[in-house]
């Protein structure tokens, strides 16, 4: 591996793309239960949902402003760092973009509004209102960003003549094959994410002794939202690939190692490759894979094999598929087994155990996230436009971006911890119970 | 149709919209710092902070909305410049990353940190200073193609007379748009002190405003006369006016009445400059590579852009106007009255 300026660049945009990623999610996750809570506070007229989302709304400020400046920074930096990819892709894919930015606005606006006034209105619900812009921007702009990706791995609406794009169309290229797949699996997660982090933070106060009424109920939504939307996300998990199975084949074949084409596929779980290319030390599920590409068992998969060589994305992808649809597995099977145990009112729901297990859950799924996304990424080599526009060709000229990356990486690590101290020293400041006592002096 | 004007004139708008709305914003932590150490930071600061908690993120938007309007209407203007600046852009992008985020740490989180309002606001000064290089950039001149590389010459910027004149014009520019702005704004809060104190500050930075724009002109009658004979022979009357606002906005500062007026004063003082300074650049968006007319984006996409920015326009200015309300407009929450 040498270090040149592309792999450089895609190191860079890797680093910054994975950075934003962290608060992008909850950014479009969080808004989603925050207006839960409120909705039930008001609803049951209960302050402790109340509390509990003005307590989430302060944290959110936080990571979103992170998430503002480092989207931001990803704005520019694809410019600088892929001019060409930028200058052909802004011809055919610059609509989604543009409306994106609309969905910020509308974001920001409302999310203005929400923070200043939570006493100002006399009916309580207009403030609750107030929580659908903000949930319907962030939600929009994740929607807008995940088409231009699905346009990066199927692009459509143009064609290249001469060296010349022409016959653009805007929409077709906005509304491409992957489109649908993608934009449900990435909004599904981001929504898990979030209310499995949130989960976390309840059970960590509850393991650190803190067993109130707030803490629990905290749990109790938080556990219930990440069950649904883990089932949301592994349905659009699912979904996505048996979309890979029929438009980008040799994503999915090198995510599953599936190297000749068969019908009655197994699916190869973690494992090693050897050196005459044969899978060693895996766990095999006898034609899952077919099922997986195809909804029935012998649907054929295309291997690898059938790629030309230099088309092949990495093998080592699929570790990363293995550990996303683990943790999937793993959250859902947790937060299933606390709902229902909740619900048996046997006692032994907020047992350390299943405490501890719902706390992994949160940084987990992150790690999901992360997974999916160099998944997906790097399981589009060696392109940047599949068909089209290879990496290697769009990369920047220009020679001082190692010294950009490095500027980067301080800016990020800085940045990471700043929030962590931030957001430990906000809430340590003020506990739960002292905010309920002095916003609610006369209710328990 | 003529997509390629009504491109560039929806995208100028919104740049003059970001440099009005970020230049209260960048002077406004100048201001806070300064008072800070003047142990007067618990009249100014509260203020401050009132306006900007619920808009910062807004300010940022419409810096985004330019980007990504460029790489939209004129993607070829984005490799251009993507590929020269990278390190100069890096910086800037460093600088909006420290700014905006320490901005919300200390406001949010922790308060009353000095080192933060330091940064933030030493930060606040040299973001505008860099991205005015891109204009300077745009005027020719410091940017070669050799062999299809497009190469930054950071020499010929950094030693240039016509350069450093727009970086202090932008420095001054924005003191004295967000000191008139502020001044405004603790008027209506009633704030005896903060008015006081930021009525000295329009004041004071007034006449460097004027001294710097003199100067930019001057220079770019050397760096790029074509520009320059544009500007003064066929939009004079442009700058003519944006004078004469000026003019207008000092007097009302300085009888200390109507400081409303004064701030419509000054934005439209910058809105004819920008405007003519703009008007006078054209066909180029970089002189000589990028013409706006040759350099447009294809029929579809300029129409579906155009389709986009009226329906989003629907959207945003209601809700802009809602936020006025809440915030600008309704004398209890300036005042501090309501949380
Ligand atoms: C909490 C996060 C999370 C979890 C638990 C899962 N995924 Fe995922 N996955 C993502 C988060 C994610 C993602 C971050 O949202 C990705 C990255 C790019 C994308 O489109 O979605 C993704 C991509 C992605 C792709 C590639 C899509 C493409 O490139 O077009 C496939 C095939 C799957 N996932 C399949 C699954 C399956 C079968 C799961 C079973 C449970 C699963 N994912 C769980
Ligand atoms: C999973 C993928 C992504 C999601 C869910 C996502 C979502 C978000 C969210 C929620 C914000 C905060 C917006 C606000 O509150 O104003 C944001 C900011 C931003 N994102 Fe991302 N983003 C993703 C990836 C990207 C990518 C790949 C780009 C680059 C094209 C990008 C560009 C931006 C920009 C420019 C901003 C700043 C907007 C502002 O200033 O308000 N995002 N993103
Ligand atoms: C506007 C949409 C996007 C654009 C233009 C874009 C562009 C790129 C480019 C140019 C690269 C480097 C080339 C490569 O190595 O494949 C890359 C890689 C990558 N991107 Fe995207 N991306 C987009 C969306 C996203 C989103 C939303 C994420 C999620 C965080 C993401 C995560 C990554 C990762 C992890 C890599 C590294 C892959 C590798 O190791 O090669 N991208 N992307």
């Amino acid at each position: 591996m040498e270090l040149d300026g592309v792999m450089l660049s895609r190191m860079l945009t890797t680093m910054t793309l994975m950075f934003h990623v962290i608060f992008a999610t909850i950014g479009v996750g969080v808004p989603v239960m925050i207006s839960f809570a409120e909705f039930l506070g008001i609803k049951r007229n209960d302050h402790h949902y109340l509390v509990l989302a003005r307590r989430w709304t302060r944290g959110y400020t936080i990571t979103v402003a992170v998430g503002v400046v480092t989207g931001t920074i990803i704005g520019l930096q694809l410019s600088l760092l892929w001019p060409s990819f930028m200058e052909v892709g802004g011809k055919v894919i610059a609509l989604p973009l543009f409306m994106e930015t609309f969905a910020f606005f509308f974001e920001a606006i409302f999310l203005g509004i929400y923070l200043y006034t939570w006493d100002r209105f006399k009916n309580k619900w207009t403030h609750w209102l107030l929580t659908l812009p903000i949930l319907l921007g962030s939600t929009a702009s994740a929607f807008f960003i995940t088409t231009v990706n699905a346009f990066m791995n199927t692009p459509r609406g143009f064609e290249i003549q001469n060296g010349e794009t022409i016959n653009v169309d805007p929409v077709a290229a906005m509304l491409n094959p992957a489109m649908p797949s993608k934009v449900f699996h990435v909004v599904a997660s981001s929504y898990m994410t979030s209310a499995a982090i949130l989960a976390a933070i309840a059970a960590f106060a509850i393991l650190k002794g803190r067993r109130g009424h707030y803490q629990q109920k905290a749990l109790r939504l938080t556990a219930a939202c990440t069950f649904v939307f883990s089932l949301l996300t592994a349905f659009a998990g699912d979904v996505s690939a048996k979309f890979l199975a029929d438009a980008q084949p040799e994503k999915l074949a090198a995510a599953e190692w599936h190297f000749e084409t068969e019908k009655g596929a197994d699916l190869v779980y973690f494992g090693t490759v050897n050196e005459d290319g044969e899978v060693e030390n895996a766990l095999r599920f006898p034609k899952l894979l077919s099922f997986l590409a195809g909804g029935s068992f012998d649907t054929e998969v295309i291997g690898l094999n059938d790629i030309p060589e230099d088309e092949r994305p990495p093998l080592w992808i699929h570790y990363m598929f293995d550990t996303m649809v683990t943790i999937g597995m793993y959250v859902m099977a947790v937060t299933l087994l606390f709902v229902l145990m909740d619900r048996a009112k046997r006692r032994n729901a907020l047992s350390k155990p299943l405490l501890l297990g719902i706390l992994a859950a949160g940084p987990l799924s992150m790690i999901a996230i992360e997974a999916g996304w160099v998944l997906a990424e790097t399981g589009r080599q060696p392109w940047i436009m599949r068909g089209y526009l290879k990496v290697a060709e769009a990369a920047t000229t220009n020679d001082s971006i190692a010294m950009v990356f490095i500027l980067f990486a301080l800016l990020y690590l800085v940045l990471g911890i700043m929030t962590a101290v931030i957001l430990i020293k906000m809430f340590k400041n003020s506990p739960a119970e002292l905010e309920i006592e002095k916003r609610y002096p006369n209710r328990e | 149709m003529n997509y390629e004007l009504i491109g560039i004139t929806v995208l100028w708008t919104f740049l003059y919209g970001y440099i009005i709305v970020a230049s209260i914003d960048f002077g406004a932590g100048f201001f806070a710092y300064y008072a800070k150490i003047k142990k007067k930071d618990h009249i100014i600061n509260d203020l401050i902070s009132r306006y900007l908690s619920p808009v910062w993120e807004i300010t940022n938007v419409f810096f985004v909305f330019f980007f990504v309007g460029i790489v939209g209407f004129f993607p070829a203007a984005a490799y251009y410049y993507g590929t020269a600046l990278l390190l100069p852009g890096s910086v800037a992008l460093i600088l909006i990353g420290v700014r905006g985020s320490f901005y919300a740490f200390n406001n949010y989180g922790s308060r009353n940190s000095t080192f933060y309002l330091f940064l933030y606001g030493a930060a606040g000064l040299l973001i505008p200073a860099s991205l005015s290089t891109v204009l300077t950039i745009s005027e020719g001149g410091f940017l070669k193609e050799i062999d299809g590389n497009v190469i930054f010459l950071a020499k010929e910027l950094l030693t240039s007379p016509y350069s450093w004149s727009v970086v202090f014009l932008s420095i001054v520019s924005v003191l004295f748009i967000s000191a008139s702005f502020l001044t405004f704004y603790a008027d209506r809060a009633e704030n005896n002190w903060a008015r006081k104190t930021l009525r000295q500050f329009a004041l004071f930075w007034s006449m460097p405003t004027i001294v710097a724009s003199l100067l930019a002109f001057i220079s770019l009658q050397m760096h790029n006369p074509e520009h320059y004979s544009k500007a003064v022979t066929e939009y004079w009357w442009m700058f003519g006016l944006s004078l004469l606002c000026f003019g207008a906005a000092s007097w009302f500062i300085y009888i200390g009445k109507r400081y409303g007026a004064a701030f419509i004063m000054v934005m439209l003082q910058f809105f004819f400059a920008f405007f003519g300074y703009g008007a006078s650049h054209l066909p180029y968006i970089l002189y000589p590579y990028i013409s706006f007319r040759e350099n447009v984006t294809s029929d579809a996409m300029a129409a579906a852009l155009v389709v986009v920015f009226i329906l989003g326009l629907c959207l945003l200015i209601p809700s802009l106007v809602l936020v006025m309300r809440l915030f600008l407009f309704d004398t209890d929450y300036v005042k501090g009255k309501k949380k």
